[in-house]
């Protein structure tokens, strides 16, 4: 069992330095475009403190709080597989002498990154992501070796916008999993503070250099009561609803006519995929100089959503929308769990908020439910 | 020599036919040989015959001016060759080629008919007969239609 | 994963637009492979394409591939001559079952360019590599010239049971006319030893299949090779996914019991 102490509010920026001075480049919020993405955090200055953002499909508001919360929001269109999986990476070159060609993988000094603030359905998608690239058949060198070193402060929800479901999907908001160093922010009247533990030998390293002190019963129910705010938005939401028989609710409807009907909103946009924590499609790109000796391969994000992504030889195997949107969503809630063991949704919400016509995951799943029972009798 | 009848039970279009419809079917029967070469059909002519292929390969044809004799489907042991004699004008749609020696069952179509008619029972057992050898040469035909080997084209098969 | 390189021993062209590349490693560390598996096979600068070994297994390494040429990657290939380099990554899949073939009347279907991954079946059954008690090659191709592996399907009639059909076909041609499919109607199957391995178009597997079925054949003892997008091979672009199957990790081989409801899902 964890044991919790006390970091005031106003010390927060002793952890960001205690974890910077262990070595580790800080990644965490910080305000961006008019939005909350992740990035370099050299203070808790950086942080979005003050800031939340208000969330339906399609829309996506920054607002201003009226406290001064560090992590009073819930998740921007960034997640951290950006860090971990690379958008767009050299793979290899390639040269060609008069009869020889030399190809050289490109390797690089993985960084020591430290998450700060990273949400239990984010943790999810991060043990979701390395299962699919570390503990499978083959590894991902680069993913792993990112992975590897990576130094996780988590943070728990107090509240939940409206487009998220982790509740749904088992994976928050209390964080469960393994982290180095777990919080819960707490404005208490007066008082501002973070519950924190740690839950590795290197999270205790960093807790042991902050002017923490011991937590009283006073306090972890204070934060209990914050987490169990954030169970309650969800499971009042509209958006809350039974995942145990995905898998086989999809399997049986290969061809549910919900498909037709969201294909006829659908976009195939990928925006989707892009926001997605746990969506790990890639392709690669091969190019020559004009010369023609030097060859690169980059490998980048891919989506389902794109015409090439399934493309034999005569044409792609998904030619419409319908299929598209049918592989995303079975590969997410259904094929996932056959490939590796557990669901490739986390319900942090962000394909719906991000869907530029407001398409909603949950919703199409009760459709679905919807058009498969029975009509009524003649 | 082997008898009419019995050779027709051999034959995989007649299986499972009753011993005694056999017999009565027999009696339009007679036996053939064809040499390489020689036609069973001829497009255009009198179709006056149904033949069970004991042994032996028979070419499909028709013919192009600018290309001669073109092979469109060929027929092997156990295969059975026209259904032109089952309805007027009774011609010949397409040649059929001994492509080597043939041994066949050639059966009288007019005799066939006759009996038939005589025996509606018999000619639903023969119908359905036809109609299913009738049914996996339409699938065949349609699956060389497809091309299915062929070095596909970008432009053809991109149904974007 | 970087390719390692391998140099191009011969060259054959099989008939216009598919050509046979003979490949010798130029290290000692390659590893050996099964039939069924393939290789990630890099053209310089142009990029990678997936292609099943099509030659025997070898001692010093040496690879063979058949490529048809269909897109950038392909046509990079086939510019290559003798003494050209290839990258190769691999091998990947997990090939045919050549474990239940043992034993077996072992049908094998192969159409078109489908003959180039089960070419190492036939070897290891000519090479006795598996013992079975009956082995027939029902080969569908769209011309005789349009066959792979010519002068050798000659030397395999000898050996095996070889049906060939053609769609098209002149005078002097002495298989089928017409489909694969009218052949293996023809055929008997002693239903409960057969194994068969099939390989080609799709549409030209899922015939086939239907014919097996009818012929008693059941669905466990039916294994066909799939062709789906690829990137990586590992596992992790994506692009092969098939139902909850990678058609680079768990196949590309399959067998028709385990795969019946996503095989016939379409735009699947």
């Amino acid at each position: 069992m964890m044991q919790d102490f006390i970091l005031q509010a106003g010390d927060l920026d002793l952890l960001v330095q205690a974890i910077r001075k262990e070595g580790f480049q800080v990644m965490g919020p910080v305000l961006r475009d008019k939005a909350i993405t992740y990035d370099t955090v050299a203070s808790a200055a950086d942080l979005p403190q003050g800031w939340t953002d208000r969330q339906e499909k399609g829309c996506y508001r920054l607002e201003r709080r009226d406290d001064d919360a560090y992590f009073g929001y819930a998740v921007g269109p960034h997640s951290w597989k950006k860090f971990l999986q690379l958008p767009r990476r050299q793979v290899w070159k390639a040269r060609k002498d008069t009869n020889d060609i030399q190809v050289t993988e490109i390797t690089e000094e993985p960084p020591r990154m430290a998450f700060l603030g990273v949400r239990s359905c984010e943790l999810h998608a991060i043990a979701i992501q390395d299962r699919v690239f570390v503990d499978d058949q083959h590894s991902n060198e680069n993913y792993a070796q990112r992975r590897s070193n990576l130094f996780i402060v988590a943070v728990n929800c107090t509240s939940a916008a409206a487009t998220c479901f982790c509740t749904s999907m088992n994976a928050g908001p209390k964080v469960t999993l393994a982290t180095d160093l777990a919080m819960t922010e707490v404005i208490d009247g007066d008082e501002h503070y973070f519950l924190i533990g740690s839950d590795s030998y290197r999270g205790s390293q960093v807790l042991r250099q902050l002017p923490v002190t011991p937590s009283g019963k006073r306090h972890e129910e204070a934060a209990a009561r914050g987490v169990q705010n954030a169970v309650r938005q969800m499971e009042e939401g509209p958006r809350r609803f039974d995942s145990s028989d995905l898998k086989e609710l999809l399997y049986r409807n290969y061809e549910s006519a919900s498909w037709d009907q969201v294909a006829e909103r659908c976009l195939s946009c990928a925006n989707c995929t892009m926001a997605c924590p746990t969506c790990f499609c890639s392709t690669v790109e091969d190019t020559t100089d004009l010369s023609g000796d030097h060859a690169e391969r980059w490998e980048r994000w891919d989506s389902c959503f794109t015409a090439d992504f399934s493309y034999v030889t005569g044409g792609p195997v998904r030619a419409d929308t319908r299929s598209r949107y049918r592989q995303w969503m079975t590969h997410k809630l259904a094929t996932w769990h056959d490939q590796f063991g557990s669901s490739g949704c986390v319900g942090c919400g962000r394909c719906i908020t991000w869907c530029p016509v407001g398409i909603d995951l949950t919703e199409e799943v009760r459709n679905i439910r919807e058009l498969e029972k029975p009509g009524p009798e003649q | 020599m082997q008898k009419i009848p019995d050779m027709l039970r051999e034959h995989p279009f007649f299986r499972d036919l009753a011993p005694a419809d056999l017999e009565f079917i027999a009696g339009c029967g007679e036996n053939a040989i064809y040499a390489a070469g020689d036609y069973l059909a001829q497009e255009n002519e009198p179709a006056d015959y149904f033949f069970l292929i004991r042994k032996g390969r028979v070419a499909v044809e028709t013919y192009r001016p600018d290309r001669g004799p073109i092979c469109l489907q060929t027929l092997h042991d156990g295969d059975v060759f026209g259904w032109s004699w089952l309805f007027p004008p009774y011609q010949w749609t397409f040649d059929g080629r001994a492509m080597d020696q043939v041994h066949a069952i050639r059966l009288n179509g007019k005799c066939l008919r006759e009996k038939c008619e005589a025996e509606p029972r018999l000619g639903f057992q023969l119908m359905q007969r036809f109609a299913r050898i009738a049914t996996e040469r339409l699938q065949a035909a349609r699956i060389q239609l497809l091309d299915v080997y062929a070095q596909p084209s970008p432009l053809v098969g991109d149904r974007q | 994963m970087i390719p390692q390189m391998y140099r191009i021993e011969h060259r054959q062209e099989e008939y216009p637009g598919t050509f046979t590349l003979h490949l010798s490693p130029e290290q000692d560390d390659s590893d050996a492979f099964r039939p069924g598996q393939f290789n990630m096979l890099y053209a310089f600068g142009a990029g990678e394409v997936p292609i099943s070994m099509s030659g025997p297994e070898s001692r010093d390494g040496s690879l063979v591939h058949t490529i048809r040429t269909q897109g950038q990657v392909t046509a990079a290939l086939e510019r290559l001559r003798r003494g050209d380099q290839v990258g190769v990554r691999g091998p990947f899949g997990n090939g045919w079952p050549l474990e239940i073939a043992a034993g077996s009347d072992l049908v094998i279907i192969a159409g078109g360019l489908g003959l180039a991954p089960l070419r190492p079946v036939i070897y290891s059954v000519l090479r006795s590599g598996i013992q079975t008690s009956r082995v027939r090659l029902f080969y569908g191709a769209r011309r005789p010239a349009e066959r792979l592996f010519q002068s050798e399907l000659e030397r395999w009639m000898q050996a095996l049971e070889l049906v060939q059909s053609v769609d098209h076909a002149v005078d002097e041609w002495q298989g089928h006319i017409g489909v694969i499919t009218d052949p293996l109607q023809a055929a008997e199957f002693d239903a409960a030893r057969t194994v068969a391995f099939v390989c080609g178009p799709e549409i030209m597997m899922r015939f086939c299949i239907r014919t097996l079925r009818q012929a008693g054949v059941p669905e466990s003892a039916i294994f066909l090779s799939m062709e789906r997008n690829m990137k990586c091979a590992t596992g992790h672009c994506g692009h092969c996914q098939w139902g909850p199957n990678f058609v680079c990790k768990d196949g590309p081989v399959f067998c028709y019991g385990d795969i019946r409801q996503w095989f016939n899902i379409r735009a699947l």
